[in-house]
């Protein structure tokens, strides 16, 4: 259980404050997958880095399954937008890591990012360095190191905004198949409006800068899911337009 | 109206010869270079060698035939190994200390915010020091001997190396941290897997550029106060009007630069193969 009480953050003082979150109050329930979604630059990897305890809120408090984060949350992965991966490492080792920081021998941690490699669709690329990659290989890399330490908890910020329409879906369909097995609670911050149905139980729109909830609707889609598919149902649509009617006032502001 | 064009015509055809053969001459292979530098060398002690016959007294510099007959006469009497031995010795020592120190230090300060704050002013003002101004206060404390000379090349090289090895822990990105801290890292994980590897070029670069100050420190030591080593055999050479001992040995000071040089370059490259790979 994730929640956030009245949350504000500001960055800077003086002349440079920026007020990026005000007032978020959100919970969200174990094993639930929950999209954020909102304008660029409105505020939503700030509450993912509260979340992860990276940053501290400046008002109100982050509560995880009942205690306060105070310090780096370790029951969370968090998929950055930054791959963050380690350019002196090769795929696998980069992959291997979180099972190398907690003692696993070699051999185990190989065969284990070895399957996670074939099922992000990256074999052969083992021993390739980070910087021999495209961007997208490199965000499949990261989500291959995340989800090989099996947190309780996957924060993904934008994570597959870089990949071709293929690939997304395919990196879905593997997200839900994963989600299935492991009943992870999942906070994904999308632009992408059809990502966030197609996954999510809940979407939840933010504000402009400074965020705040705008909306909060549940997606009432059976699963499993076909990821290809559900998006052509009556179901999905409706639920699309509902949001989108929101989300749009976001933006025409912005344009004006 | 064909005139023009014609001389045209031959202006860009010898402009296209003209770079046709500087890519010839830039583009030669590794060992055609090599052929070239060798003979560029030759040439230069040809005109060395012609110079002190016709132009200038051998007595200011000497020939290469002499410098020549000096060293073989060195490596056959075996006089020169001593010295050899004495400087190398005390170079490897005296940045073996040094770069331990400063990388220790620029690793300790680096990740200690309230220490590097601390001292700062402090380091910069001693680094702004010229070290080798110190060499008659360390031939006091440490003696005639090899010590002093370590001494001296140790404090060379400890604070090119700490400084570079400070500013490599401070570039460390705060994100590969901050990730690797939610993987459960403990701390001496961030050190070992994070911050040391990142920072590695730049200890590199300290490293590389520290080490000829390694031997500049025990060269000088040697001729300020020695019985042994290279730097003694130059100030003794010049001391007797020895010109060609003087040259005979800068040019073993010289080799011995470059095998040093050649050797920091390939531990960096073995080391830094992610880098490589991708170049």
């Amino acid at each position: 259980m994730i929640e956030l009480q009245g949350i504000g953050k500001t960055f800077g003082a003086g002349a440079n404050r920026t007020k990026a979150v005000d007032d978020v109050n959100l919970t969200i329930a174990p094993r639930s997958i929950v999209a954020l979604i909102g304008p660029s630059g409105c505020g939503k990897s700030t509450l993912l880095n509260m979340i992860a305890g990276l940053y501290r809120p400046t008002v109100g408090k982050v509560m995880y399954d009942g205690d306060k984060v105070t310090d780096v949350n370790t029951d969370v992965g968090y998929m950055t937008q930054k791959d963050n991966l380690l350019p002196w490492r090769s795929v696998i080792d980069n992959i291997a890591l979180p099972l190398e920081l907690t003692g696993t021998s070699r051999e185990a941690r190989y065969a284990q990012a070895r399957a996670l490699i074939q099922q992000v669709g990256l074999d052969g690329f083992e021993d390739k360095y980070p910087s021999s990659l495209s961007g997208g290989m490199r965000k499949r890399v990261s989500l291959a190191r995340m989800l090989l330490y099996r947190p309780k908890t996957l924060l993904l910020d934008e994570p597959f905004a870089a990949l071709d329409a293929q690939l997304r879906l395919a990196m879905h369909d593997l997200l839900l198949k994963l989600w299935t097995e492991q009943q992870q609670t999942i906070v994904l911050v999308t632009h992408d409006l059809v990502e966030a149905i197609t996954l999510a139980d809940r979407v939840v729109v933010f504000t402009k800068r400074p965020a705040r909830v705008a909306m909060d609707q549940l997606v009432n889609l059976p699963r499993p899911r076909d990821v290809r598919e559900v998006r052509f149902t009556k179901q999905f649509h409706d639920t699309h337009n509902s949001i989108w009617d929101r989300l749009r006032e976001e933006y025409d502001e912005e344009r004006i | 109206m064909n005139k023009p064009a014609a001389v045209e015509t031959t202006e860009s055809e010898a402009e296209r010869l003209e770079a046709r053969q500087s890519r010839t001459l830039a583009d030669a292979s590794t060992a055609m270079m090599a052929v070239y530098q060798t003979l560029f060398g030759l040439l230069l002690l040809v005109l060395w060698q012609a110079a002190s016959q016709w132009l200038i007294d051998p007595f200011f510099i000497s020939s290469p035939l002499e410098v020549i007959a000096r060293l073989v006469a060195w490596t056959s009497d075996g006089s020169i190994f001593v010295h050899i031995w004495a400087t190398v010795y005390a170079t490897f020592l005296g940045f073996a200390i040094g770069a331990v120190l400063g990388v220790v230090g620029g690793i300790w300060l680096g990740v200690s915010p309230f220490f590097s704050r601390l001292l700062n002013p402090y380091i910069w003002a001693f680094n702004a020091l010229p070290k080798v101004a110190l060499a008659p206060l360390l031939i006091l404390w440490f003696g005639l001997g090899i010590h002093s000379k370590v001494a001296l090349a140790a404090v060379l090289v400890v604070f090119l190396v700490f400084v570079n090895t400070f500013s490599g822990v401070r570039e460390v990105d705060q994100d590969l941290i901050d990730g690797v801290r939610l993987m459960k890292a403990k701390r001496s994980q961030i050190l070992m897997k994070v911050i040391l590897p990142s920072a590695l070029s730049w200890i590199f670069v300290g490293l590389k550029s520290s080490l000829p100050y390694a031997l500049i420190g025990v060269i000088i030591g040697e001729m300020i106060a020695s019985n042994k080593g290279l730097g003694y055999l130059v100030q003794r050479a010049g001391s007797e009007f020895d010109t060609a001992g003087a040259f005979a040995a800068l040019t073993i000071i010289a080799v011995i630069a470059a095998v040093l040089n050649e050797f920091v370059q390939a531990s960096q490259e073995r080391l830094e193969r992610w880098k490589i790979v991708n170049r």
